[in-house]
């Protein structure tokens, strides 16, 4: 894999480099000292210690009445995450796969992003659903999808995506301190990145993107792991003369729009791009935000670089082709400025 | 619990007229004849206990203590109901009360029931949960893997069928390979079946499985047997139900069996019941004034509390 570093060291502070999966550990560590009601549950988050290891020697630490490894019951997972937020606890309940979230669909679309709505504000459901997404594993079509766009469009559910340690571990402790429901959505095929982390104690607001990279010619707008293949993309374009600036939006639900048109007013191009299949994804509310908002800004159509539509295969070679990568966001990017050079 | 069982009667047969006047709208679904497993249960719950609902849940909700006045506002859609309208009859909850809400999918409330003990454990508050269920979601995974979930965790939650039946037109006998009261063994706890209409019995076999519960000894799974008079919803005027099927559990009716066995055993006279009526009636009024002369909500209540 090409992803190696995050790019968001801050400066001034401390910091050192750590995997993904430890930010995101320290984070629930962090958060479960902070506030006795915090408890971790899901399949194997115990005694195995996470399937990506996010987990590992909480149980030690807190005991299992806090490190709670359930069955394999996702709807119960769900279901006991909203039961146990509404009544005053703040879980943090994690999904192996989030292909697997399907069987909890119910209890996070129905019960938890409903309830406090239905019951007229008088119920509070603090809950972080953790869960790995994305393809570049190898693990064929049930274990890699990006299904972010059917939580963003649900009203009362927020989504969050991060793309470094640093990100993860800001994001993370944000989302359990939320007061609503989180889908925190963590890319695979990047848990053993290494990046900058602060030594000391910080968090990310939710609703705020982050430039990445800053460029004068073209915004390209993303999250998740293709930041990554975005800013490879940009390291090639500026070998061409091209300006490349990333955005990474972070937080699907709420969207930081303003961020994006900031961009977009600047570089007057725009390149959507996202992992999930491209017809009907997230990134098709990106471009349509920046179309209905920025559209005197732009010098030529909002494209998008997105994964086939496909189940993502097994086969190496294919697995790869379907979804996006640096070569083809970089083609992209210069089809994006072909109308104006 | 007669005041109790006549406060549900009366809201749903009041209901059912304000109804047919075309002030409420949506699905109304009954709980008459099925007072006594609701009544039974709650009287053997403490204060600040909790309780899952399903989407026949009115009787639940008075039950466990709620306001006839805002409960018949929020069938009304006004602000002043429980859910400021937002939910209507398929999702009162009262969650200060414990409450945790009706709901709309079958099934649902046992995974948040589990849920709902598991914090109880978490912070050893020492109180239950009782999760109420049709026999329809006998059926469901969601009935598996929450009654499974609360069996390993060892959270102090009671499973409380209510076997009323039927499920829309399909009677429980088609739907379940096996009634779910004999289900126990399978998720390692005690279940039984109870006479769902003696108010009695139900608070008996309640009250057990609630302190075993508190005791910290686990779930109990309870199928109390049971029928409901009405149709599904007030919409229902199928004719899947034999007349002398409806006869004989009309003669079976929780309250008049209730009335027999108080006069019987001369714990109540006619008089003291008819007081309780008296004062049921008025309570029913008042609730229907108050919804009459509340508030409509308005639009800017749309997109308010999705989000803290």
């Amino acid at each position: 894999m090409a992803v190696t570093s995050a790019p968001d060291a801050p400066a001034e502070a401390a910091t050192r480099q750590i995997f993904m999966s430890q930010a995101l550990h320290e984070a629930l560590d962090e958060e479960m000292a902070r506030d006795p009601n915090v408890f971790v549950m899901g399949e194997e988050v115990g005694i195995w210690g996470g399937a990506y290891n996010v987990t590992a020697g909480l149980l030690e630490k807190w005991g299992e009445a806090r490190i709670i490894d359930t069955p394999i019951s996702e709807a119960a997972i769900g279901g006991a995450a909203v039961g146990a937020a509404v009544t005053g606890c703040r879980p943090v309940a994690e999904f192996m796969y989030s292909d697997f979230m399907g069987i909890a669909m119910d209890q996070i679309v129905n019960q938890a992003a409903k309830n406090r709505y239905m019951f007229g504000g008088a119920a509070k459901l603090p809950i972080t659903y953790r869960a790995p997404f994305g393809a570049g594993t190898g693990n064929a079509a049930q274990h890699t999808q990006s299904l972010e766009a059917w939580f963003a469009h649900v009203p009362g559910l927020k989504v969050v995506t991060c793309s470094s340690p640093h990100d993860a571990k800001g994001l993370l402790k944000s989302s359990i301190r939320e007061d609503n429901v989180v889908v925190f959505f963590e890319h695979k095929a990047i848990y053993s990145m290494r990046g900058p982390v602060p030594e000391d104690e910080y968090t990310i607001p939710l609703g705020m993107a982050d430039v990445k990279r800053e460029g004068s010619d073209v915004s390209v707008v993303t999250y998740a792991r293709q930041v990554h293949y975005a800013l490879e993309a940009a390291e090639q374009l500026a070998g061409e003369g091209i300006d490349v600036e990333v955005v990474d939006v972070r937080t699907l639900y709420p969207l930081d729009v303003d961020t994006i048109l900031a961009s977009v007013h600047k570089t007057n191009h725009a390149v959507v791009v996202y992992e999930a299949a491209r017809f009907g994804g997230f990134g098709a509310e990106i471009a349509s935000q920046i179309q209905e908002h920025g559209f005197d800004d732009l010098d030529a159509p909002v494209l998008r670089v997105a994964g086939s539509h496909s189940p993502i295969p097994f086969s190496e070679p294919l697995e790869k082709g379907a979804i996006p990568d640096p070569e083809r966001i970089a083609a992209a990017v210069r089809e994006s400025l072909q109308g104006s050079r | 619990m007669y005041r109790t069982m006549r406060r549900i009667r009366r809201f749903e047969e009041a209901a059912e007229v304000a109804y047919r006047a075309a002030k409420m709208r949506g699905a109304l679904h009954f709980y008459i004849g099925e007072e006594a497993t609701a009544t039974g249960v709650c009287a053997a719950l403490n204060e600040g206990d909790f309780i899952t609902s399903t989407h026949r849940g009115h009787g639940h909700c008075i039950a466990k203590g709620a306001r006839l006045d805002k409960m018949m506002a929020e069938l009304y859609g006004r602000t002043t109901g429980y859910c400021g309208g937002k939910g209507g009859s398929m999702h009162i909850a009262d969650v200060a009360s414990g409450n945790l809400g009706a709901n709309g999918i079958v099934g649902a409330g046992v995974p948040i029931a589990v849920g709902a003990a598991l914090g109880s454990k978490l912070r050893n508050d020492g109180k239950v949960t009782v999760c109420f269920f049709g026999d329809a979601a006998g059926p469901t995974g969601a009935f598996h893997e929450g009654v499974n979930m609360g069996s390993v965790l060892n959270v102090p939650v009671v499973f409380v069928c209510e076997n009323n039946q039927y499920g829309m037109a399909t009677h429980t006998e088609y739907a379940n390979a096996a009634p779910v009261g004999d289900r126990g063994p399978a998720y390692g706890m005690p279940s039984e079946r109870i006479d769902g209409n003696d108010v009695f019995q139900v608070y008996e076999r309640a009250k057990v499985a609630i302190d075993r519960a508190r005791d910290g000894e686990g779930p109990t799974l309870i199928e109390a047997v049971t029928y409901r008079q009405k149709g599904h919803t007030i919409h229902d005027s199928k004719g899947y139900r034999d007349e002398e099927e409806i006869a004989k559990w009309i003669a079976q009716d929780p309250i008049e069996r209730f009335k027999r066995a108080v006069l019987e055993a001369k714990a109540l006279t006619e008089n003291d019941m008819q007081a309780i009526d008296d004062e049921v009636e008025e309570a029913i009024t008042q609730a229907e004034e108050f919804a009459e002369a509340s508030p409509w909500p308005t639009l800017d209540a749309i997109e308010q509390d999705v989000y803290v």
